[in-house]
């Protein structure tokens, strides 16, 4: 596992005078075996900066950094794997599950074993590998793309809104089974969402991101007791409380 | 592909396109040799027994002719299609191979090269590319390519913005394995069906080249060059050019309509629902205050029930809320109430009273716009009609039909919904504050000027700032919270007796959420308008509602007052509660989870529906379904006393 970091990184949509500055020279650590969380709401930027990060847009200007080597362009085999919002749409439906996990695993391994280790590891019975996603809920879809992208050994996982497309009794199954690889495999891990909560229980970090930029940056407990930016107050006071 | 069968259409064409290549196969071996064989006896004669379409200058059989150039015809049609899907791919594909800036260049070329008339580029080739069989087959299939081109790039970029097409590439994998592995077999179906087609458009333009003498040249003959040849006594005897011509048709009609259909076959996919009749059963007893009453409310597509005898009622100014997973009914009672379910949907209900006017009196559904015809899932209506929906609710659709005027002005006035989308629920081509003042003017009659006055007054009720401005301006120009506030000010447009909000703040941002459950606290303190607020999130119901109706698969398993939350009695709903994190869930702890997954309606169990997840379910719970009673449809609700 390794350190993920941003340098100032800036990404613009359109043509350079017009057009509009979706992330803003944000600079980000995320350090070597844990997990922080990026909130924010839609347009913030949140999802550009995963997408940049993964290399499926262009950076215009600053560099990502993976342990202080830069890291290159998309097509070769990427340190960084990413598990997408929407279940439906981030697995071929004209492949199985055992293909799909299969073609995230290096070359040269044993592709068989391979994917019933990992379908186990993301609490799905091996016979799995033989099914198409349609036949496939949800939550179990998502556990898939969470296997594929781990099959990708990668330094670094991101995951974007994963549980906001999923019902809410499945929701936690996803996030006890993110938390748990966290913890157990010591993953270096960028989770996004727009909901305060859900990163506040999976990440050790929290960044709270508007426009673009980083308004607020510091560890969960901390940054939720004693938010300093008057955005990162007002998300809190947006976020539901148990009252009892 | 097995759907093309069932049509007749289908069926004509796949039979037609048989006989057509077989022909194209066989006839050539059993009678290539009477077709060629010359006979000087008999030049030019016309039909007789003996040679059915007559004969040529060189005394051959034209019937036999015209059998045997079909393999020809159809070869050479179907080698000219080859090369043009095959240019096609490659220059369609370009763009996702070479990348995006040539790839432009690319898609640039195609488009310029799609304006021309298809015959025009085929003669122009055929002139560059000789006169002969080969050049014909190039001409055609270059003057093809463009068209197919297009269309293979519409096609591929659509799929490759999918997100396994990026995960794919984020996993290392090259470009042309994707576009390989991924991207064409997504878009397989259509571009099979559209090269048919283009098949069946090859064929004739063929046969016109060959006419024209720039296509296959003697000895050689296929149709167009026997329509040719025939074509000069055509007065004398017609059957010499009729045959060929005959035979051209057929065969491109068999061609193309086969791809047609295989495109009607792939394109539709509506499944085949039955008509049920709904349940009819007499009203008991008048509302009281109630603004709607609602009993053994069921709504049936075919032999699935989404939602089934769930019962209501809201008073005067209340805020009454549903929650439930996707799935669980929640939204299709919203629309039944509203009279919104569209056929093949049936509603029925024992009793369906808003402000103390049966609903089902008339028939309680409006004439159907075209568009919202499909109600198969619950998502497609979610799609892209709701702001026909909203049309409906504010009385606009104007269809002729069995909707009574009055029950339209009443739920036109008295009821006001706001869906979850705001980008699809707004007319995107009317101006805001006309679609508000169109309310007033067809249900209140108001003239122009003060419609639009009213609305102003509502914008800014709804707290949307510079009003008079902002009226004048497009739904695209607000942001989502600005389109729920303005959706919510059509509402109040009349003095509506109850709100329906449907998911109002799902596609909002959090901060922005909490703005419009505010305003929709405060429209419904300001106007005394009850409140029927549906979402998957219980923690937006617990902000709003003074009650809580808790669905699951169709069905309400428990209905209890807000501050009654933490005492539910109804496992699920305790699950449900426990399962979403707050700021307050100890990191420490697993979350709890229900297990399973969502009940599905088209297959629920025999007893309780939500038995197969529930830790307490036993014998009972798996055999009979516990009905609603004291608030809870448990055997073994927490505190007891549940069921029986």
């Amino acid at each position: 596992m390794s350190e993920l970091t941003f340098e100032s990184v800036t990404v613009h949509y359109g043509p350079r005078r017009r057009g509009t500055t979706a992330v803003d020279r944000v600079s980000l650590s995320v350090p070597s075996g844990t997990a922080v969380g990026l909130v924010g709401e839609s347009g913030s930027g949140k999802s550009s900066l995963a997408r940049a990060a993964v290399g499926l847009i262009p950076l215009s200007g600053g560099r990502i950094l993976l342990d202080g080597r830069p890291l290159g362009a998309l097509g070769k085999s990427r340190p960084l794997q990413m598990v997408f919002q929407d279940p439906y749409s981030s697995l071929d439906p004209r492949m199985t599950v055992g293909a799909s996990i299969a073609e995230a695993i290096p070359r040269g391994e044993p592709r068989r074993e391979e994917v019933a280790r990992l379908l186990e590891l993301v609490d799905l019975p091996a016979e799995f590998a033989g099914r198409y996603p349609a036949q496939l809920s949800g939550g179990q879809r998502q556990r898939v793309a969470l296997a594929r992208a781990l099959g990708g050994r990668p330094a670094v996982l991101i995951a974007d809104e994963i549980t906001s497309a999923l019902d809410v009794s499945i929701q936690g199954t996803v996030l006890n089974l993110v938390r748990r690889l966290q913890e157990a495999m010591r993953l270096t891990m960028l989770f996004i969402s727009h909901d305060l909560a859900v990163v506040r229980y999976v990440s050790d970090t929290i960044a709270v991101m508007r426009g673009g930029r980083i308004v607020e940056c510091g560890p969960t407990t901390d940054l939720l007791n004693d938010p300093q930016h008057p955005y990162t107050r007002q998300l809190l006071a947006a976020a539901p409380r148990r009252i009892r | 592909m097995a759907r093309v069968f069932r049509s007749p259409v289908g069926m004509g064409a796949a039979a037609l396109l048989s006989i057509v290549l077989l022909l194209a196969i066989f006839a050539p071996l059993l009678w290539g040799e009477r077709a060629d064989a010359i006979d000087t006896e008999q030049i030019l004669r016309g039909v007789s027994a003996q040679h059915w379409a007559g004969t040529d200058s060189l005394g051959r059989d034209i019937f036999f002719r015209v059998l045997v150039a079909g393999r020809l015809s159809v070869l050479l049609a179907l080698t000219a299609t080859a090369v043009g899907v095959l240019i096609g791919l490659i220059l369609g594909a370009a763009p996702l191979l070479i990348g995006t800036r040539a790839g432009r260049v690319v898609t640039a070329g195609v488009n310029v090269a799609v304006a021309f008339p298809g015959l025009l580029l085929a003669l122009f080739f055929a002139v560059v590319f000789g006169v002969g069989a080969r050049g014909a087959v190039l001409a055609i299939g270059l003057a093809v390519a463009p068209g197919f081109a297009r269309l293979v790039h519409t096609l591929t970029s659509t799929v490759a913005e999918r997100d396994y097409v990026h995960a794919a590439r984020i996993a290392g994998v090259g470009r042309v394995r994707v576009l390989l592995r991924h991207v064409l077999p997504n878009v397989g179906e259509p571009l099979v069906v559209n090269a048919t087609v283009v098949a069946g458009g090859a064929l004739l333009a063929f046969a016109g080249l060959s006419f024209l003498g720039l296509g296959v040249q003697a000895p050689q003959y296929d149709w167009g060059r026997l329509l040719g040849d025939g074509l000069n006594r055509i007065y004398l005897h017609p059957m010499a050019a009729l045959a060929p011509a005959i035979a051209v048709v057929i065969a491109g009609l068999a061609f193309s309509l086969f791809g047609e259909a295989a495109a009607r076959a792939i394109g539709i996919r509506t499944p085949h629902v039955a008509h049920l009749a709904p349940e009819e059963v007499e009203p008991v007893g008048p509302g009281g205050d109630a603004v709607l009453a609602v009993e053994r409310l069921r709504v049936s597509f075919g032999e699935v029930s989404p939602v089934r005898d769930v019962s209501l009622t809201i008073r005067r100014g209340e805020a009454v809320g549903i929650v439930g997973e996707s799935g669980s009914g929640k939204s299709l009672t919203a629309l039944a109430i509203a009279c919104l379910i569209e056929e093949p949907g049936r509603v029925g209900a024992a009793r369906l009273e808003f402000l103390g006017h049966d609903l089902r009196a008339s028939d309680c559904r409006p004439p159907v716009p075209p568009k919202i015809q499909q109600f198969a899932r619950q998502s497609t209506c979610r799609g892209g009609s709701e702001a026909a929906f909203a049309g409906q609710i504010a009385g606009s659709w104007d269809g002729a039909g069995s909707w009574d005027r009055g029950h339209r002005r009443l739920l036109g006035l008295g009821m006001a919904m706001v869906f979850q989308d705001p980008m699809t629920s707004l007319n995107p081509v009317l101006r805001i504050g006309r679609q508000l003042a169109e309310v007033a003017e067809v249900h209140q009659r108001l003239r122009r000027v003060d419609a639009a006055e009213l609305a102003v007054q509502r914008l800014d009720a709804v707290h949307i700032p510079e009003p008079r401005r902002r009226a004048r301006q497009y739904p695209h120009e607000f942001s989502g919270g600005m389109r729920q506030r303005a959706m919510i000010g059509m509402g109040l447009m009349g003095s509506p007796a109850l709100l329906i909000a449907d998911e109002p703040t799902t596609a909002l941002d959090v901060t922005v959420q909490a703005q419009v459950l505010r305003l929709l606290e405060e429209v419904r303190q300001a106007s005394g308008a009850a409140l029927l607020l549906i979402s998957h999130d219980i923690t937006v119901v617990r902000q709003v509602c003074d009650r809580v109706l808790v669905m699951y698969a169709g069905r309400v398993v428990e209905e209890l007052p807000v501050t009654a939350l933490d005492n539910a009695r109804h496992p699920y709903t305790r699950a449900l509660l426990a399962a979403v994190p707050d700021l307050d869930t100890d990191r420490g702890q697993p979350l709890a989870v229900i297990p399973g997954r969502p009940a599905d309606p088209a297959h629920l169990p025999i007893g309780c529906a939500f038995a197969p997840r529930c830790p307490l379910a036993d014998e009972t719970c798996a055999t009979n379904d516990p009905p609603l009673m004291a608030g809870v449809a448990c055997w073994h609700p927490k505190g007891g006393g549940g069921g029986e």
